[in-house]
């Protein structure tokens, strides 16, 4: 007998439990009525297609969402195709974009007539780390004793793309010590990763999920990373390393710091109710353990933010990027 | 031979009921995906990539990698059937693949593009089981410089190709080379020629250009000839595939030579659209009677459908070893391995062994499978060239138009893909060669960028061009082979060997 009403109460709990945790139907005042279009500004394969892809698949595997959602890459002009496609989606609440700090280097450094103000914010789901990166044959242990060597001698540094956060992180680091690095653009971090591994280039600064695989099977070093504070993961990632292990930027007498945005935004002009879904969507999307996980790989800042703060600090880093591209001569 | 064990590991993974299914699944997905111009491995993965979220990671990649064989089968047959290039890499399979249909030999012709895929492919598979950490580390030799010398390479062993006048042939080539220079400049970060139309930022996307310039114009010039083939009725007949088997094993050295062409550019990672090209280039140099390829020779089929295979199947082992991808579809595939939870990179064949050998297993199964799928199906693919013209026509057109879309998902690409095909029909027409052309479209922009990306590392010299005993041999290749028909134009004048040229006395 007992085990038999036990087993009720915790059903009836469970239904409770349920009800609280779902917003019942009658207050979710809006949900998608056609497919989501999840929009791309960059290609396939690169960070923000993963966490796209990521992202998809966890509101499909978790049911979060009725209608499906349909990811688009749209990389045209280092992004400039997505933005204005989103730009010019107005008022259509079947459309969301996710970003990189492209949202204001290419606008920047193109002309295209574009700015993040023509879309609404969402949310801000996360922030990428940048690493310092030398080929672990190299003779510098230190980033200090990298910089020293940059300035005796012309040093090659190998990014993503051109005129973007790679480079703007290169030309801080020169204007920070006054050292010269030549920047080399590829085309994608895990190309850049291995450029370093064959020592093409001398150092790079790739994001900690495109050269993980190399610093944990031995050929790349991390000398420091461009955060305010050490990353979090303390696991041990070599024998000797955890992530939380490489220094910040500024312990090793670098005054740099970079983060790049991971954000969702939609068309301007949609219904509060509409964000509303999309801010309770993405909520939802971080407390799946899919989505840690990922954070885990990556390494990554898990700081989010929606609403009025979001729109403050894009609004900080917006003014950032102008001074950090003009005083590169990046601006167009 | 710790592999033999691991690979029959690996085998005991595919040979699960629930794997074999979705082998099956994967190839038939793929065949449809490949034949669909536009749509292409990439596309197809990405859109499946979600579905797979549920399973384990290594049914997941077994069935995408079977896609992925799926397509690069697929790819030849509208190559070959109706001149438009499912995929970038069998554009090199229509110059001597659609003479062959139209001369009626279509059967043949796909028979030999599927085997010598298949054996291209298990080149490249034998070679990934036993000599991978051998590889990858030469892989890490290339840089932008030893790039670019691969890049000359290509474009040196195809140079000399066209039988039309050489004016041509390099206004073609040029034409190409500014049609792959619009959009955006990887190495500035600048738009160029885009002339602040917000639809030319994207560039000129190869496979729109080349499913109009070859498809769309092909149609064009059909119903100029009064809608219909031209070429004569294909007999079918179940025994076209042995007849060619029979016929196959005397090509041996260049289905060899192509895949070794094949898995060296799928390895480098430049990718199975330039191997296709090189050994098509080769194929031809080589040849005793290289005039008479582009008029239907089966060599032209072979050489390029090996290497493409070999190249598709080999780009596979930079993306697992390294974690760059070798090829766009390879690009999708590795943004799955990290959403199954798997770092893709060295550590992955020390820490997942049952994946790499699973994945490498059904490599084999599924080239196998594939090869039986595609042969059965031989006949129906050339049955579709007794379907009347006019109908046919509309539907090719329909589906050339899907594809110009779906690349990019852009209304603005099917204009372009109707002007790229009044653009081919007027080249033809005016003696034109495409091939060129073509060729500096897919391959300009890369070119340039290594050759720029050289050029900074160099601070401006030549001279790292010829900086280290790979990069210089590979440019000494090129120069060679760039050289050639003036070297044998050399050896006409000299004295004793002048049998046929009074006229240079």
């Amino acid at each position: 007998m007992p085990p038999a009403g036990c087993s009720r109460r915790s059903l009836l709990l469970g239904a409770g439990a349920a009800a609280l945790a779902s917003p019942t139907l009658a207050q979710r005042a809006w949900e998608p009525t056609r497919p989501v279009q999840f929009i791309v500004p960059a290609g396939t394969g690169g960070g923000a297609d993963q966490m796209a892809r990521v992202i998809q698949g966890i509101v499909s595997k978790h049911k979060l969402m009725r209608q499906p959602m349909v990811v688009v890459n749209k990389a045209g002009g280092a992004g400039a195709e997505g933005f204005l496609e989103a730009k010019g989606a107005r008022g259509n609440p079947h459309m969301i974009v996710i970003t990189l700090s492209n949202l204001f280097t290419t606008p920047m450094a193109t002309g295209v007539p574009f700015n993040w103000q023509d879309l609404t914010p969402v949310a801000m789901l996360a922030l990428d780390e940048f690493v310092l990166w030398v080929n672990a044959e190299s003779p510098w242990k230190t980033a200090a004793e990298f910089i020293e060597a940059a300035k005796r001698e012309r040093l090659k540094l190998g990014g993503t793309g051109s005129k973007q956060e790679d480079q703007i992180i290169g030309v801080a680091i020169g204007k920070a010590t006054g050292a010269t690095l030549t920047y080399v653009p590829y085309r994608g971090g895990g190309e850049v990763a291995v450029q370093l591994v064959g020592k093409h280039v001398d150092a790079t600064v790739n994001n900690p999920i495109e050269a993980v695989t190399h610093w944990r099977s031995g050929p790349l070093r991390p000398l420091c990373v461009f955060d305010s504070q050490r990353l979090a993961n303390t696991e041990k990632m070599t024998e000797t390393m955890a992530w939380s292990d490489i220094p910040t930027a500024k312990e090793s007498g670098l005054d740099v710091e970079y983060l790049m945005l991971r954000g969702i935004f939609m068309p301007a002009g949609v219904q509060p109710a509409q964000l509303a879904f999309y801010e309770g969507l993405l909520e939802r999307v971080r407390e799946t353990p899919d989505w840690r996980e990922l954070m885990q790989q990556g390494a990554f800042n898990t700081t989010s933010m929606t609403g009025d703060a979001f729109r403050a600090w894009l609004t900080k880093e917006e003014a950032r990027h102008r001074t950090l591209m003009q005083e590169a001569g990046f601006l167009a | 031979m710790e592999e033999l064990g691991l690979l029959m590991q690996g085998f005991a993974v595919v040979l699960e009921p629930q794997n074999l299914l979705l082998m099956l699944v994967g190839i038939a997905l793929g065949v449809l995906i490949g034949v669909l111009p536009g749509l292409g491995g990439a596309n197809g993965i990405a859109i499946l990539l979600p579905l797979t979220f549920a399973m384990p990671p290594v049914s997941a990649i077994i069935m995408l990698s079977c896609i992925y064989w799926g397509a690069l089968f697929g790819g030849a047959i509208t190559s070959i059937l109706f001149n438009i290039p499912g995929e970038p890499w069998s554009v090199a399979t229509t110059f001597d693949g659609y003479p062959m249909a139209q001369q009626g030999k279509a059967a043949e012709a796909l028979t030999a593009a599927f085997t010598s895929s298949f054996v291209g492919a298990f080149v490249a598979i034998v070679m990934i089981t036993f000599i991978a950490p051998v590889i990858a580390g030469f892989a890490l030799r290339f840089g932008p410089p030893e790039f670019f010398a691969v890049m000359f390479l290509s474009f040196a062993s195809f140079i000399g190709m066209s039988k039309g006048p050489a004016l041509k042939t390099v206004c073609a080539m040029m034409l190409g080379f500014l049609l792959a220079a619009v959009g955006m400049d990887t190495v500035t970060g600048q738009l160029r020629m885009t002339f602040g139309s917000t639809e030319m930022i994207r560039g000129f996307d190869f496979l729109v250009a080349v499913i109009g310039l070859f498809g769309i114009s092909e149609i064009l010039c059909s119903i100029e000839d009064g809608l219909r083939f031209k070429g004569e009725r294909a007999k079918i007949d179940a025994k076209v595939v042995l007849r060619v088997w029979a016929s196959l094993p005397k090509h041996w050295w260049l289905a060899l030579r192509s895949s070794l062409i094949g898995c060296w550019m799928g390895i480098t990672p430049a990718g199975a659209t330039p191997a296709s090209f090189m050994s098509y280039g080769v194929a031809r140099r080589m040849a005793k009677d290289g005039a008479s390829f582009g008029k239907g020779r089966i060599e032209g089929v072979i050489a390029p459908e090996t290497a493409a295979h070999a190249a598709g199947t080999s780009a596979l082992l930079p993306m697992l070893t390294l974690g760059v991808p070798g090829s766009p579809t390879a690009a999708v595939l590795l943004g799955g391995l990290i959403m199954w939870g798997l770092q893709p990179g060295p550590m992955l064949f020390v820490e997942q062994k049952d994946f790499v050998w699973g994945l490498i297993a059904s490599m084999y199964l599924g080239n196998v499978v594939g090869l039986l799928v595609v042969l059965v199906a031989v006949p129906w693919f050339a049955a579709i060239l007794r379907v009347p013209f006019s109908i046919i026509a509309a539907i090719i057109l329909v589906v050339c138009a899907i594809g110009a879309f779906t690349v990019s998902n852009a209304e603005f690409d099917i204009t372009l893909m109707l002007l790229f095909g009044v653009v081919g029909y007027v080249l033809k027409k005016l003696d034109y060669p495409l091939a060129p052309l073509v060729l500096a479209l897919v391959l300009g922009d890369r070119t340039e960028e290594a050759f720029r990306q050289s050029l900074l590392i160099s601070q401006g010299s030549l001279g790292v061009f010829f900086s280290n005993w790979l990069v210089s041999t590979i440019m000494a290749m090129g120069f060679a082979l760039l050289l050639w028909p003036v070297v044998s134009w050399a050896r006409g004048l000299l004295p004793g060997r002048r049998i046929r040229g009074p006229a240079t006395a």
